[in-house]
């Protein structure tokens, strides 16, 4: 069998057929980014899900701390004029 | 008359290639070495099932019997199926099965893209769909093959023996008989004379990759493709046939 503790984790985005940008599907174990892209093929886009895939080394992400939610985020909620919605948008915009 | 058997048997050849390699990799199903890879086996599996299909299904229409693709597929003894001996051999370990897949799809692939050129319609459509599966086939059996032999020394030993014991079911995919020469000669079959040589150049290629070296013996078992089969047919056809068997009008 596959000593599987030394296969690192993948992190899986896919773009979808109408979908403009990646997003995060999930992740999965290879032994490598090659195996990790036939992997997500295979576990990911059975069912037409996907046009495109990236894989990510899981440890390549570098990420936020739950520690610091309050002041990363909570600074924004009382600051609802950032929203676009304050704004007539004219037609010819799209993907808004 | 005469030449619509020789069709009919044709099609059987490469539609029993398909549906007992992939009865072989549903076997694999709760068993995979990996989550990935158990997903991995089962579509490998599920293409393989759907081109013997449309493959058996037609062969049905060619034999003029009103027999359907599950007819053919779960009425017939062993005797009577015509795929080769490699695609029947048992899994073994995750080695076996990857060596066994590599010998097939490389063959496969050749196979699929030159009866493209069938003068027959509907074996070149089928052809045309099934070389996209098998063009990832190919790459899923030749990647493993690269990182088993380029792995650790185990892996490497392991991998090698595979091959090694395998060798001698490759030669039966490529030897042309009576039937072989007279579906070229009628410009719906393959020319196997000449795919052997792409075969033989790809397979050398990805095992240097792999270093591993390709086996030299040149003794081949055969007799699949005239209903000859080893022992393990037999188990294969138990499993697959009796529930059909045992409920012969049974629906899903």
């Amino acid at each position: 069998m596959i000593n599987k503790k030394n296969w690192p984790l993948f992190e899986i985005f896919i773009r979808s057929r109408q979908g403009l940008s990646h997003k995060h599907v999930g992740s999965l174990h290879a032994a490598d980014a090659q195996m990790a892209l036939e992997n997500a093929r295979d576990v990911y886009t059975r069912r037409q899900e996907g046009e495109s895939i990236w894989v990510v080394p899981a440890e390549a992400i570098f990420s936020s701390s739950p520690d610091e939610k309050d002041s990363l985020f909570t600074p924004a909620d009382d600051k609802i004029y950032r929203h676009p919605t304050f704004y007539d948008l004219p037609d010819a915009i799209k993907h808004m | 008359m005469e030449q619509h058997h020789g069709k009919y048997e044709y099609v059987l050849r490469i539609g029993d290639n398909a549906l007992i390699l992939g009865q072989r990799l549903g076997e694999w199903c709760g068993h995979g070495p990996i989550l990935e890879e158990d997903i991995a086996l089962t579509n490998l599996s599920l293409d393989l099932i759907g081109q013997a299909r449309s493959l058996l299904s037609y062969a049905g229409e060619l034999e003029g019997k009103g027999r359907d693709e599950d007819r053919i597929a779960f009425f017939r003894d062993t005797q009577q199926f015509r795929n080769v001996l490699l695609v029947e051999q048992p899994n073994g370990h995750f080695g076996d099965t990857i060596a066994r897949q590599f010998y097939f799809d490389h063959f496969s692939w050749l196979f699929f893209d030159a009866l493209q050129a069938s003068n027959d319609e509907h074996l070149a459509a089928i052809a045309a769909k099934s070389l996209k599966e098998v063009t990832y086939h190919r790459r899923h059996s030749s990647e493993w093959v690269i990182r088993l032999g380029d792995g650790t020394a185990e892996s490497h030993a392991k991998i090698q023996q595979s091959i090694n014991d395998l060798w001698m079911f490759s030669g039966e995919m490529f030897t042309a008989d009576d039937l072989d020469r007279s579906a070229l000669a009628a410009g719906y079959g393959v020319n196997l004379d000449q795919i052997a040589a792409y075969w033989k150049q790809n397979v050398a290629g990805v095992l240097a990759q792999a270093g591993l070296t390709l086996p030299d013996s040149s003794w081949m078992q055969s007799g699949g493709k005239n209903g000859v089969h080893s022992e393990h047919l037999g188990f294969v056809l138990a499993e697959m046939q009796h529930l059909p068997r045992m409920y012969p009008d049974a629906q899903w």
